[in-house]
């Protein structure tokens, strides 16, 4: 069977007092045909323990790829629909919209998330880097070269996030296993069937991230 | 010398055609610069969304949309279907929405208040009993003498049940488009398409029976980059109609990508396939009659049989007969190689299940009976020997009931298959400016089958320039048409449009500068960067040297595909082998290693090539063993319309993949044939052969999941 694991890094990021599923319970929300939304796990909180914003647009800042950013967002607006709906960053992509496929991963504060998973507001004051942040003009990051050398690509769509996830796995795995390496990557889903190219991408990067010495 | 003058060039004059090059749309892929529909985002646009029908089979009695047109950002409301309107499926599309944000347009779809009758419907076909009316009769076949084969004493005969699930798409890109009125009788549309050239006259047809005045040609369609279709992307779709009108209701650009749920319950559908199958094999296990009786859904339309026998169709006596059932699920749409990998899987199980029998390795079986596939008998054997060397058969394989010692049960398993792969029609226009620059033009799309990549390097062989000197524009409907992705049809159709236009556009410029150089234009070659004389390389110019010599004027061709001279042909074959392991406590499979020797003619990229076939075993086994559209019984709606319950294989879940492209004499020759189809056809018989070889008892159906490997071993029979 397949890995289902959260990464640690998203519960990690997650002991800051707003959850989207909080919002989405208060908002009406339209499931038209869809069953399965789990019921939230996170306890009720004590009243007047959390910071209360909205539910009209707040105006917040966002860091992005170094640079930030204001955006006016309704609190119930996602990091990934903030990035892409408000401000046109769209190399994060919305894809399952409820933190299971990776497309929409980005690195906030050197920890690999699912954009979708978090309320923009959540993002503020903390350090996003997106798949945008990761190339310079024509200059790509290895982790791009490797994955378009050994063709960890087709339609594309999941790519950005799987780039962007593997560069935060190098960070922290710089001498990785293919056992590490399916472990980390498992919260990624692609459709084309790209992973029999991205695997030897991952190691390819990790060699040419280490200044291309030998790996160990 | 090629005999025809748009041949493609000898092996040995081959610079880049063959060769593994990395597409050439991989840094805009990877950077995350490729601008997709979903990523379209235009001044002042709106965000649509769909509100479908909670109900398998239901009349509108009562639809009230007031409360929803009257909420503050709310722009645009379109009954799509009204009271006394009978809908078919759960999700179907009832009411559509454009408001200023996504947020916003979700809060009105709950504003919306709709009323139904509800009526009796069937979402669940696999136990043909319950279909009652649902369930039709959709035709016989005969031909030999099936029941004086079955009644021979000198046969073995195996009999047993086989079924391939529903599956949906999920394309990560969900279906839908952004529209735009440029004028009032002028639309430009971002489409999420396998056929951008299609768009326009489906789309133009669809608005002038809604009375908005447009022809087709004022219809733009763009596409540059499109997240997956496997097939379900060809149409304009009601949504796509829909978004046009919101469009203009609102005089605003509108975007309408579906939700991930709606997506998966009505924006794909690979029908079911289930059978009862009886085969006969002489002792020598030649197979010698085949009689199935089959029946499947593809939503309210039904099903059409499967080709049956698949692949080994010379077997002399046949029967087949097929019911076709209706049902009150999302309609069917084309998934990659339609009614093949349901073929395969009552087909191929079927044989192994004889060989079984027979206590034949099925290696020597299908070895033994290739000849039954007609005249590509040879290519299967060729195949079959290959994929075994590869999966190390003679090795790793074991007879079936002679498990592996311990609660984990190792098995092989085999499967071939079939498609035709001819080129579409396509027209590409090749410019070759003054200046140097070349540019080709056509209206086709990149699926991420490497299509961008495949014309690029098919002009630069021809004009003898690095492919970086190509600049390339598809995905535009004012390029020349250029014909759907589908079927693997565009690898065929592109480059023989494209190569056409190129050997023209050389031929022009060789004209141009022959005189210069001082001989007829037929001794020309390019190559390297160069116009040179043939066999004196002193006597040359170099392109933009030659180029220069057109003066004022650009060379400006179009080619054509069907054209002069054989570019490509029809017909693949194509072998896999699966090795698993089952764990016969939990009942879970893993995969070992998976093997496909795989045929496609001439290959143009043999990087992309190969990519296709790693792709299509992935999918294969995600089919295989994880997804299946899910319908309950009691609510009619889909129950896993999310991605954490409709289940893709992860990169931790594929095992060691091997693959094989069949290339050189005997298969160059044949020109280029599509593969997008052929290698995803086999990996659900392939591994459920190799589960039956692992465990000793057949699973009937996929998924192969944990509680049917472990209904399957209580069971303790092949069934």
């Amino acid at each position: 069977m397949r890995r289902k694991k959260q990464k640690p890094e998203e519960v990690a990021a997650r002991k800051d007092n707003f959850s989207r599923r909080d919002f989405l319970k208060g908002a009406s929300v339209a499931v038209s045909g869809g069953l399965l939304i789990t019921e939230a796990q996170a306890a009720p909180k004590a009243p007047g323990a959390e910071a209360v914003a909205g539910p009209g647009r707040v105006a917040i800042t966002l860091k992005i790829n170094g640079k930030p950013q204001k955006v006016n967002v309704e609190p119930r607006v996602t990091l990934l629909d903030a990035l892409r709906d408000y401000l046109d960053i769209t190399g994060a992509k919305k894809v399952c919209d409820r933190g299971v496929c990776g497309a929409c991963t980005v690195i906030m504060d050197g920890k690999p998330v699912y954009a979708c998973n978090l309320l923009a507001i959540q993002a503020e004051g903390h350090d996003i880097v997106t798949v945008e942040g990761l190339s310079h003009g024509d200059q790509l990051h290895p982790v791009m070269t490797a994955f378009i050398e050994h063709d960890g690509q087709q339609c594309g769509f999941c790519t950005p996030g799987f780039v962007v996830a593997c560069k935060a796995f190098l960070d922290k795995h710089p001498n990785p296993t293919m056992d590490e390496i399916e472990e980390g990557l498992g919260g990624n889903l692609c459709r084309c069937g790209t992973y029999a190219g991205i695997r030897p991408a991952v190691l390819a990067a990790a060699k040419a991230m280490k200044g291309g010495k030998a790996n160990a | 010398m090629p005999k025809c003058k748009y041949d493609w060039p000898e092996a040995g004059d081959r610079k880049l055609i063959g060769q593994r090059i990395s597409r050439v749309d991989g840094p805009v892929k990877t950077s995350g610069k490729a601008k997709y529909t979903y990523d379209v985002k235009l001044p002042g646009m709106l965000y649509a969304k769909i509100l479908g029908s909670p109900y398998a089979h239901a009349k509108i009695t009562a639809l009230d949309t007031s409360a929803a047109e009257s909420m503050p950002g709310v722009k645009a409301v379109r009954k799509i279907q009204d009271v006394g309107t009978e809908i078919q499926w759960a999700g179907d599309e009832i009411v559509a929405v454009a408001a200023e944000s996504e947020d916003i347009a979700r809060d009105a779809l709950d504003k919306i208040k709709i009323e139904f009758e509800q009526l009796p419907f069937l979402v669940n076909e696999e136990d043909l009993s319950r279909a009652g009316d649902h369930a039709k009769a959709a035709g016989t076949e005969k031909s030999g003498d099936p029941d004086k084969a079955f009644s021979d004493s000198d046969v073995v005969i195996s009999e047993g049940y086989y079924g391939i699930q529903t599956i949906t798409h999920c394309c990560l890109e969900a279906h839908g488009s952004v529209a735009e009125w440029t004028a009032p009788d002028t639309l430009k549309t971002y489409f999420s398409t396998q056929n951008v050239s299609g768009i326009p006259g489906e789309l133009g047809e669809a608005l002038r029976q809604a009375n908005i005045d447009v022809k087709n040609n004022n219809v733009e369609t763009i596409c540059q980059y499109v997240g997956g279709g496997f097939g379900s992307k060809f149409g304009a779709d009601r949504w796509g109609v829909e978004n046009a009108r919101l469009a203009k209701l609102a005089n605003k650009p509108v975007k309408l990508l579906l939700e991930r749920d709606i997506d998966l319950i009505v924006a794909g559908a690979r029908p079911s396939s289930y059978a009862k199958v009886k085969v006969a094999a002489k002792k020598d296990g030649s197979v010698v009659a085949w009689q199935s009786e089959s029946w499947g859904t593809g939503g309210p339309a039904g099903t059409t049989m499967p080709p049956l026998p698949y692949v080994l169709t010379g077997i002399p006596n046949k029967v087949t007969r097929h019911t076709s059932v209706g049902t009150n699920t999302g309609p069917a749409r084309a998934w990659r190689a339609p009614n093949h990998p349901q073929a395969a899987v009552l087909t191929m199980c079927a044989l192994e299940d004889l060989a079984a029998k027979l206590n034949m390795d099925p290696l020597e079986f299908f070895m033994k009976n290739a000849d039954l596939a007609g005249d590509r008998g040879k290519v299967y054997q060729e195949e079959l020997q290959k994929a075994a060397e590869l999966i190390d058969w003679q090795k790793n394989w074991h007879p079936r009931g002679h498990s592996t010692p311990g609660p984990i049960k190792r098995g092989l398993g085999i499967s071939m298959h079939t498609w035709g792969g001819r080129g579409h029609n396509s027209n590409c226009n090749v410019n070759i400016h003054p200046d140097g620059s070349v540019e080709v033009d056509l209206a086709s799309q990149d699926l991420g089958t490497g299509t961008r990549t495949v014309i690029k390097i098919v002009a630069a062989e021809t004009l003898g320039l690095p492919i970086e000197a190509i600049e390339l524009n598809i995905g535009d409907t004012k390029y020349p048409a250029s014909g759907a992705s589908g079927g693997s049809t565009t690898v065929g159709g592109v480059s023989a449009s494209t190569r056409r236009a190129s050997v023209d556009a050389r031929d022009q410029l060789f004209a141009a500068v022959a005189p210069g150089l001082g001989v007829p234009a037929d001794q020309l070659v390019a190559a390297d960067g160069k116009i040179q004389v043939q066999g004196d390389s002193s006597k040359s110019l170099t392109w933009k040297q030659a180029c220069s010599k057109l003066g004022v004027k650009t060379i400006q061709v179009t080619g054509k595909n069907p054209g002069p001279c054989a570019l490509g042909s029809s017909g693949v074959g194509g072998v896999e082998m699966a090795d698993v392991n089952v764990d016969t406590e939990t009942g879970i499979v893993k995969i070992n290693k998976m093997v496909c020797a795989q045929d496609c003619g001439l290959i143009i990229d043999l990087k992309t090539a190969e990519s296709q076939c790693y792709g299509a075993l992935i999918m294969g086994i995600t089919y295989a063993l994880y997804e299946q559209k899910i319908m309950d019984d009691v609510t009619g709606r889909m129950l896993n319309p999310d991605m954490e319950f409709y289940k893709l294989a992860g990169i931790g879940d594929i095992g060691e993949l091997v693959v094989h492209m069949m290339t050189g004499p005997g298969y160059d020759e044949r020109g280029t044939i599509g593969l997008g189809e052929p290698p995803v056809i086999s990996p659900g018989a392939a591994i459920s052969n190799a589960v039956a070889n692992a465990i000793g008892v057949r699973v009937s159906t996929i998924p192969i999941t944990p509680e049917k490997v472990l209904a399957a071993l209580e069971k303790g029979e092949i069934s």
